[in-house]
This record gives C-alpha cells, structure tokens and sequence, in this order.
C-alpha cells in the first residue's frame, strides 16, 4: 500500500504541496499593508484615463512597454524616480510588463506635449527615423466609445458617479476640441474632420499617457539640484569652443530636433534660433531649462545627458542665435 | 478492442490538431520578427505587433502545446493502466470544442479582446471554455487512473497529475475577474497583489505546461523508445516531490527589483537556486538511462531528440535562476535575454519532446511505423540549428542592450540614447528571423511526415 497506488488521495496529496509556497509567498501577503499601500497623492484615473487605458490594453502596448522603474541609478538617470508600490493602487490589471523593446513608460506623462504624442502615436518613423514603433493611424479615426465608462468606473470602484464621468468626459472633449489648445494645430493634422469636434480614442489614449506618474512626480516637483544651483552662479565653461559647440550639435540632433526642429526653427516646442527666449537669456537660464525642463512639456534632460553634455547644447544654442 | 480504437482515434485528432495550430502559431511568430525589423508590416490594427504577440504566445501555449500534451497523456494513461481511456465519448466532445475554443481565442485576440496578463490574456467567457476543456480532460484521466488494471502508477503519471491539478488551481485564481461586458472585464487583484498573483500564475504555468507533462512523456517514452528501463526510480521521487514543492515559491524571480516586497522576491530566489536540484534530478536520470549506450543517438532517431531535449531542460533551469540573481537582473531583465531563454525552453526542450513523443504515438495509434525516419532526422537538424541561431543570438542581444542601457560617461551622464540600443538591435533581429526561418522549416517537415504518418495504412500501401 503506498501513496503511488491511490490516484485521487495523491491528486489531493498533490494539491496540498502545491498550496504551500502559494499561501506564502502570493496569498497570505495579499492582505498585508506592504502589497496594498495607499498615499493621499495617489488618486485615480479619470473617466478618459480609464478608456485610453483600455485602449492601451487592447493594443498590447505592454508587450513592448514596461511600466515600473527600478532602483537603479542608470534607471533613474533614463526614466525618472523609481516606482512605488502605492502608485499602482488603482492599477487594474497592473501593466508593469516583462521587456522593453521600447521605453519603460511609468514617468512618461507630463514629458512631452500632447502635440508630440499625436504625431508620434500616427507617424513613429516620421520623428524618430530608427524606431520600430508600429504606428497607430486608425486610434484618430476611431470615435471614443464611453457607453460603458460609468459601468467600467463603478466596477473599479474609483468612487465617483456617472454625472462625473459625464462631465469629466466634456471637459476633456472641451479642452481638446477649442481652437486655444496649445497642440490644435498638430491634432487637427491627425484627426479626420468629421472627427475633430468628437474625442477620439487617441484623445484618450494620449490622456491617460499624459497621466502615468504623474501623481508623485509633481509633488517633487522643484527639486533643482545642486547643478542648477552651481549653473546660476556661473558662465557656460564651453563658450565659443568649435568642437563643444559640435558635440552640442550632434546631441541636439538625437535630443531636441525631434520638439525644436532642424537647427532650431521651432516645432512643437518653441523656436531656439532667435535672441529672446521663453525663459530669459542668461546661460543659467537656458541651462536650467534643458537640465531641469519647463512646464508645457519640455523634459528635464540633466541626469542623461550630465552637466557637460547640457552646457555643449547651450554653446550650440548660442552658435545658432549667431547664425 | 472497441474502447481501444476509440482511444486512438482521439489521440490522432488531437495530434494532428497540436500541429495545425503549431503551424499557424510559428507563422504568427515569423511576422512579429518581421515587424521588428519593418514596422512597416503592422498593416492593420489585427496585425499590429502588440495584437499579435498575444496570438503567437497563446496560439503555441493553449492551440499546440495543451492538445500534443492531451494526445501524449491519453496514449500514456492508456497504456500504463493497462485500459481503455474512460469516457471516450467526452474525450471526442472536448477534441471538438477544444478546435472551436481556440479558434475563438484566436479571433479574440486579434481584435484586441485581451486582459493583458501575459499567457492567460483571454477574456472571461473563454476562460470559463477553457477550465471546461481542462475539467473534461481531469475526468478522462483520473476516470481512466481510477479503472485502472496495473496496480502501481509509474512517474509519468505522477507528473500527469500535478499537471491537472496545478494548471487547474493557478489559471483561475489568476484570472478571476470582475466583468464589465461579455468581452472586457477588470482583474479582481490591483497593483502589486495583481503583478504578485499574474507571475505566481506565469512561472507555474511554464511549470505545469512546459515541465510537469513534458517530464511525463521524457520519462515514459525515453525508455519506450529505447527499451531500457529508467535509471533510477527513487531519484524519480526525489526530484518529483521537491519540484512539485519548489516551483510555487518562485514566481517573484519575475519581478525582481519592482515593487513587490523584497522578501517576496528573495524569498522566490533561495527557491529558484534551490530548483536546479530536482529539475537536474530528472536530468541526471536521463543521462544514466543511456548508461553510456551513446549510440543510441546514431542508430535511433527518437533518441536524439529526447537528449537533446532534456540537455536544453537542463541548460534552461540553470540560466533561469542565475539570471534572477539581482546583479544579472539588473543587466538582463527586460532585454533580448530573456526572450532568447523563453525560446530555449520552447523551441528547444518542448518541441524536441513533444515532436518526438507524437512520432512515436501517431505511428503506434496509425498501425504501423513513421513515414520516413530521413525526414525526421531532416526536420531535427532543422529545428536544432535554428533554435541554436535564434536563442544565443538573442542572449548576445540582450547583452548588447543591456551593457547600452547601463553605460555612463566620466559625470554619470548616460552615453547612449533609447534609440541608439533599439538601433544596434537591427542586425541582431535579421539573424534571429533566419534563425526562425530554419526552425520553421523543420517543423513543416515535422507536420508533413506525422501527417503521412497517421494516414490510414490502406492507402498508404
């Protein structure tokens, strides 16, 4: 008589093993405060997130993006502050994904203009010659679906009614639709006129893009650092020197020209090849504005691109005014 | 007997049902790798490279693995009670709905049906199909168990039976979820319990689908095929048992320096390093079998593939732990690495044992012998240098692109953009879908000589 002669008692023997490391490791943690943390800074996606998030599902984007950055410096240095555990909180599914054939995406929302995802959401190739992206034309030709918002909200339970899904909806169909939105000009291009009073399922897309991380990010936000500070006092080292202002030119090309446009002439982001700029016109100004970015989506470039690698793009900058 | 020839027949259909959607899976992979190399191929939005992956992955998981796994478990059960397959008439309804299902899932997911909690992304209507599919297959084969005439359960059937039972308990607890409509539905975990739950579900699945069954068949049809005996029955035990027991603690290796707690995912580490033991066990046991009767390998042409196969298990559940260690995590994790171990695991260990298992079983359950032992040994050659080209291009891949994304200059800057490892990636990409190219053509000629294979013998002579 032995365990091996008696299938169903060692079927129920196999369970029973089974369920060990299972209990411990995933179903007696779930219910500890460290697996379901929650901030105050925290709050969930809006009715528009919820849809472009859903759209986000239904293209499989996290087959080729992560959504969680690690504690690692060169990370850090790439993407933005590592992931929280509290940030995920009203992440259903999570979409943390498992390889980056394109860029992890979790501190992706405020980095850029919404220009920018428009145009790059229909045309990859048409910014980045190199990318593999696969476009994504039929999102602008699609009329966002929200007969199931309130439903999706009220079984995720974010805790607002349908009269606010309704609203939050029109807010966003106002915002993106008025002729004063700053990327008009660039959503016009991509949408089908008959669509361009409506939101479409890109509108929502780029939406919930423009929110993920953004939550603790701009708490942070402020924090300059010491090579701001440091820029402040002084002048750029690298003035006038031929070859910085070279390398400055070449890392324009892979960084900048994308927003700035071919030396300087201005694109989604503001035209760089005149005297006065935006955010005044001292060194230290414009240093700041690539180390740390501006509001209205302009990245904070320092910690890629090091102190020196700003300051050449300064030097290259001024060769530009010059010219 | 009656009963017996019913059995065969459902054995055949779900043989030949393994390939069909083998083929079908392989080309939905060609043109992803395609599409890596031409984005320009993503031309409609069921062909965009975030639908299709989804395809491919299941496709080959629940469309060729689960059905040649069936097929291999009815034969084996069959013959190892020494009795007809219980419910025969169930076993030919579910090799019915098991085609209609996948076929569903297919069309479900190309346009964009999905969950996205990798290899369990279909929506809740076909998950209920799919714990329907794996009931009917529970109660074939623990009727059959329970019938049986040979008193003592040989270890295939141990590792049968874990694989019913653990596929049973991991795929629905990851896939409960909160519907919205027929097609979309909310999963019932958030953030870090979700990722928790999905990679517990995602490391047992490959336990239960590609280890568990495939051990099962290792371990029976290595010595059918050759006429020795197992090496060792008592390492058999050990390394059941302490496989069984490890594999559940090590989902958390796929979530290294993410938000889960660290506990879970040192925890999952220890018993990753601890896995190599028993996964070795059954390694070791192979190699013993053959008892220095290498030759085999020459003068068999099942060997080779079996060896071959368990070789790649092998290599596989070292690199597996080893590149969790949270300094090659760090490296590796999220690049062309780990695909390139996916594919080992895959196209090396699982086909090699399932292709092998079926020429076996569809020449038994036909009558007679296989169609041509040249082509098998054409489409093993075949499939052997281009699974070698795909994965350790990749794994070279992923090293290149992790050494990029790590690379700082003298102030800690970064030197090289996201796009500049997405572009040093072109090169490594074209090989890898020749690589794929090669593998696909052997396994055409696999389809091609199991189809001969199993037609009846009449028209054969």
């Amino acid at each position: 008589m032995s365990i091996y002669d008696k299938p169903v008692p060692f079927a129920i023997l196999a369970v029973a093993v089974i369920s060990v490391g299972t209990l411990v490791t995933t179903f007696i943690p779930m219910f500890f405060p460290s697996t379901q943390p929650v901030s105050p800074l925290v709050k969930p996606y809006t009715a528009p997130e919820v849809e472009g998030r859903d759209i986000y599902l239904r293209e499989g984007c996290n087959n080729c993006h992560t959504q969680t950055v690690r504690p690692l410096r060169t990370e850090v240095a790439r993407y933005g502050d590592y992931s929280k555990p509290e940030e995920f909180a009203y992440d259903r599914p999570f979409l943390w994904g498992s390889r980056r054939t394109g860029p992890d995406l979790a501190r992706l929302g405020g980095k850029y203009p919404d220009a920018w995802h428009y145009r790059h959401m229909t045309s990859p190739q048409g910014m980045f010659e190199k990318s593999n992206m696969p476009a994504y034309p039929w999102l602008a030709k699609a009329r966002l679906d929200t007969s199931l918002t309130a439903r999706k909200v009220k079984v995720l339970g974010y805790g607002y009614d349908g009269a606010e899904v309704s609203r939050q909806l029109a807010a966003l169909r106002q915002t993106v639709t008025s002729p004063g939105y700053a990327s008009a000009s660039v959503r016009s291009q991509v949408t089908p006129e008959p669509l361009r009073g409506e939101l479409t399922e890109l509108d929502a897309i780029v939406a919930y893009m423009q929110r993920l991380g953004r939550d603790l990010k701009t708490a942070q936000r402020g924090a300059g650092g010491p090579a701001v500070a440091e820029a402040a006092e002084g002048k750029n080292p690298f003035a006038g020197d031929r070859a910085a202002e070279e390398e400055g030119e070449r890392t324009f090309k892979e960084n900048c020209r994308s927003c700035h446009g071919e030396k300087g002439a201005g694109g989604f982001g503001p035209k760089l090849s005149l005297k006065a700029h935006k955010f005044g016109n001292a060194d230290a100004d414009l240093f700041a504005s690539v180390a740390e970015g501006r509001p209205g989506g302009m990245p904070a470039f320092l910690p890629q691109l090091g102190k020196d690698r700003v300051w050449k793009v300064v030097a290259y900058i001024r060769r530009l005014e010059r010219e | 007997m009656a009963d017996g020839e019913r059995g065969d027949s459902i054995v055949k259909g779900f043989a030949l049902t393994s390939v069909f959607w083998l083929i079908v899976g392989l080309l939905v992979g060609l043109w992803l790798a395609a599409e890596m190399i031409f984005p320009a191929l993503n031309l409609a939005p069921w062909l965009s490279f975030g639908r299709l992956r989804v395809v491919h992955t299941n496709g080959l998981v629940y469309g060729f693995a689960i059905p040649g796994i069936i097929a291999c478990s009815y034969y084996m059960v069959e013959k190892l009670t020494r009795s007809p397959l219980a419910f025969p008439g169930l076993a030919r309804f579910q090799l019915w709905l098991f085609n209609v299902a996948i076929a569903l899932a297919a069309l479900s997911l190309f346009a964009g049906m999905n969950t996205s909690k990798e290899y369990s992304e279909l929506e809740w209507p076909l998950d209920v199909v799919v714990v329907v599919l794996w009931v009917m297959f529970a109660v074939v084969v623990m009727g059959t168990l329970v019938r049986r005439r040979e008193k003592q359960m040989y270890v295939s059937l141990w590792f049968l039976i874990a694989c019913v039972v653990t596929v049973a308990v991991v795929y629905i607890l990851n896939n409960l979820a909160v519907p919205v409509s027929w097609n979309k539905s909310y999963s019932a975990y958030a953030g870090v319990n979700d990722a928790n739950v999905q990679w517990w579900f995602g490391h047992n699945a490959v336990a239960s689908v590609f280890t568990f069954p495939i051990l099962a068949m290792f371990y029976y049809f290595l010595p059918k095929s050759t006429g020795v005996p197992i090496y060792s029955h008592r390492l058999s035990i050990i390394a059941f048992w302490s496989l069984v027991f490890g594999y559940l603690w090590t989902g958390a290796h796929h979530l290294m320096l993410t938000p889960l707690p660290e506990w879970i995912q040192t925890v999952a580490l220890a018993f990753s390093m601890f896995l190599i033991a028993p996964s070795w066990g059954s390694v070791v046991n192979g190699y013993y079998t053959m008892g220095g009767n290498w030759g085999e390998v020459k003068s068999n042409y099942l060997t080779k593939f079996f060896l071959l196969g368990i070789t790649f298990y092998g290599l596989q559940t070292v690199q597996g732990p080893t590149q969790a260690l949270r300094s090659l995590t760090g490296f590796l994790h999220y690049t062309e690495y780990i695909p390139g171990h996916v594919h080992m695991g895959t196209m090396g260990w699982v086909t090699m044992v399932i292709s092998a298992s079926m020429y076996f079983v569809v020449a038994r359950v036909s009558g007679g012998e296989v169609y041509s032992v040249k082509l098998a040994n054409v489409h093993f050659w075949l499939i052997l240098v281009g699974q070698l080209l795909f994965t350790v291009t990749l794994w070279v891949a992923g090293i290149v692109q992790g050494a990029m994304w790590k690379a700082t200059n003298a102030d800690g800057s970064l030197t090289y953009s996201f796009l500049d490892s997405v572009a040093a990636m072109y090169p490594f990409w074209s090989v890898r879908l020749l690589g794929g190219l090669l593998y696909f053509a052997g396994i055409a000629v696999f389809a091609y000589n199991l189809y001969m294979t199993s037609r009846p013998k009449m028209q054969a002579a």
